[in-house]
């Protein structure tokens, strides 16, 4: 995986609650046995009307529980394709959040007054510095926002979580050996 | 870990078993029992494997299925080209890796979450997971199951494990008995009415309470396949003699001597008396109704007998215009184009009969297309043997070959834009059924009941 550190764009904002993978990727596009080119189908039937496909921002400014429903990590995949950097929103699911942080897509949750501050002004660039997991506003005010300390490393290391996991390869055996 | 001594609840002895190793300040290693795989989210997988030059750990634990992009026309012909593709992906990984797939013509094939508990692969205090967020299911077993990415799917098969945070525990208690005519797919609209789609985030739910302990194995599985549709990782519910009764005998289900062995140990998996859960939420199963959603998610949901409500939120207002809905007025009368029966909610022999009940000797109303979609191969010959597909055709209904058909609408079977649809699947969203198409989502019995009146009904009236 490739290393994120620094996420510096204004935002696309979609302020829509409860958005869910079958917008992000319908599913009649989800018989590609590949992961490649998926961003020329992000939210195939809300372009135009709800998502602006001509914004070249690489942050999504979403609502409430962004991601929720199918497990299709296609959504991530479009999102990361189309070139989307980091989504901010009230809240994630958690399937979405955990596929996006297998990809490098930053999900940001922030609280409603960032939010708000956000809306306002979408044009005006946010950072987001993965390192301290803290972004910063188009004001300068930094802002935490929740990272688990080990997707955090493994972004900024570029170590994904499967070498990771090989390095238990003792204990899995151990654990196999003692429950059959 | 908890010392043995302090009360666990059923979620937290599966989690404590399973944990194969756990560093400071990372999450769990969580060692899985069973892996099931399908066409959609495994080619990625599989992909990856060979770049790394991975095997499968233990491609006995690992079972495939074909069920999301498969045609349920007689006679199974893939007429679409990246469905054929993805098909044929499935067959060479699970060949070339030494994995079991249940392909096309085979007759253990199914919906993966109505195939896993009727081979008996699906058994209590198991891991289980599923590039599939309705894995969930299987929890009516006591199992702890949840869907994951492609990129985990990738974990699992490299390693039989998943690295995961420790979920929280949501109590869903329901007591009561359901009235005549409710069913368990009310209920667990009901529950995410009252819960709302993200009330579940984070948080593994155990069902308790007599409702539930009154609901056969089937039903279980509805109301624990719904979990996600409330955001939570997991649905749960205790194993009971129910639950070995339905698992005795099944071909993948422990033997002979083995089986007694099991049940012993399956006995104890039950949530021990004061043990805590993170939340509790409780509701009346008595004054349970027949459910409808009105909306574009899963929560926005009602009793059938009751009026769209106004729009509170910015989502309901969306969902008002998407449904073409006024508030305030009743959904029962309003005329629809399509039904669908069947999906790994409700695609199993018990939702079959409950939809026969309502269509035998009535007939579908003019300009209403049916479709009975069975979950699995088993389910169908069992439909057949007892007669139900002569009550589907005699009403006007079309029988289909298994698979997710219309709950997904990747192969063809699906509604046209404008279009409304009473549906035994678990998921309204924009354009899930077909670009443009509008669900309904409620049980079998409401659902054949919309069949025979060509509009929303309440299935009480019929019964």
């Amino acid at each position: 995986m490739k290393k994120v550190e620094l996420i510096r764009s204004r935002c696309n904002p979609l302020l829509v609650d409860d958005v869910d993978t079958d917008q992000i990727i319908p599913a009649r596009f989800l018989k590609t046995t590949g992961r490649a080119g998926l961003g020329a189908q992000l939210f195939a039937d809300w372009r135009g009307a709800r998502f602006d496909a001509t914004s070249d921002a690489r942050v999504l400014l979403a609502g409430n529980n962004f991601g929720c429903g199918s497990s299709r990590e296609h959504a991530v995949w479009a999102l990361a394709d189309f070139g989307f950097e980091a989504v901010i929103a009230r809240s994630f699911a958690d399937i979405f959040r955990a596929n996006a942080l297998k990809n490098g897509l930053l999900p940001v949750a922030v609280d409603a007054d960032v939010h708000r501050f956000l809306v306002a002004t979408p044009s005006a660039d946010v950072t987001i510095d993965v390192a301290r997991a803290t972004l910063i506003l188009p004001d300068d005010e930094e802002v935490a926002f929740p990272l688990d300390p080990f997707a955090r490393q493994c972004l900024t290391q570029g170590v994904d979580e499967l070498e990771y996991l090989r390095r238990h390869e003792t204990a899995i055996a151990v654990w196999e050996a003692r429950h059959g | 870990m908890e010392p043995r001594t302090l009360p666990r609840t059923l979620f937290e002895k599966i989690w404590d078993e399973h944990v194969v190793a756990q560093e400071e300040g990372c999450p769990s290693v969580l060692y899985v029992d069973l892996h099931l795989v399908h066409e959609v989210t495994s080619p990625q997988a599989f992909a990856g494997l060979r770049a790394r030059g991975l095997r499968v750990r233990r491609p006995e634990k690992t079972v495939a299925t074909m069920d999301h992009s498969t045609p349920t026309t007689a006679g199974l012909r893939v007429l679409d080209d990246q469905a054929r593709a993805q098909l044929e992906t499935l067959a060479k990984n699970c060949a070339d890796f030494g994995v079991r797939c249940y392909g096309l013509g085979d007759q253990r094939r199914g919906i993966v979450h109505v195939m896993g508990p009727e081979l008996g692969l699906t058994q209590p205090g198991m891991t289980i997971v599923c590039g599939d967020s309705h894995t969930a299911t299987h929890g009516a077993f006591g199992a702890l199951a949840f869907g994951i990415g492609s990129s985990e799917v990738e974990h699992v098969l490299a390693t039989q494990c998943l690295l995961q945070r420790r979920p929280t525990t949501l109590e869903v208690r329901v007591d009561g008995t359901l009235a005549k005519g409710v069913t368990a797919k009310d209920l667990i609209l009901a529950v995410i009415a009252r819960i709302g789609v993200d009330g579940g985030t984070g948080a593994v739910i155990e069902y308790t309470g007599t409702a539930i302990r009154g609901l056969d194995m089937e039903a279980r599985m509805t109301v624990c396949n719904m979990s996600i549709e409330a955001g939570a990782r997991a649905g749960l519910i205790a194993p009971d003699d129910l639950t070995f009764q339905y698992l005795e005998r099944r071909e993948f289900a422990p033997q002979l001597a083995d089986w007694d062995a099991a049940v012993k140990k399956w006995r104890t998996l039950r949530s021990d008396d004061g043990a805590r859960y993170d939340v509790s939420v409780t509701l009346d199963g008595n004054a349970l109704a027949p459910m409808i959603t009105w909306g574009t998610n899963p929560g926005q949901g009602m009793p059938i007998t009751g009026s769209v409500p106004d729009a509170r939120l910015a989502a309901d207002e969306k969902a008002l215009r998407y449904m073409d809905l006024e508030p305030g007025k009743p959904l029962v009368g309003r005329a629809i184009d399509v039904v669908f029966v069947g999906s790994c909610t409700n695609g199993r022999i018990a939702d079959l009969r409950q939809a026969a009940r309502i269509l035998d000797g009535r007939h579908v109303a003019k300009g209403v297309r049916t479709l009975v979609v069975p979950g699995s191969h088993a389910v169908k010959k069992q439909a057949e043997a007892e007669g139900l597909d002569r009550i589907f055709l005699d009403a006007g209904a079309e029988w289909r070959e298994p698979g997710c058909s219309m709950c997904i609408a990747m192969n063809g079977d699906q509604l046209e834009p404008g279009q409304y649809a009473v549906s035994t699947s678990n998921r309204n969203f924009e354009g899930r059924q077909g670009r443009g198409g509008r669900t309904f989502l409620a049980s079998p019995l409401t659902a054949a009941a919309a069949a025979v009146t060509g509009r929303v009904t309440d299935p009480r009236a019929l019964l």
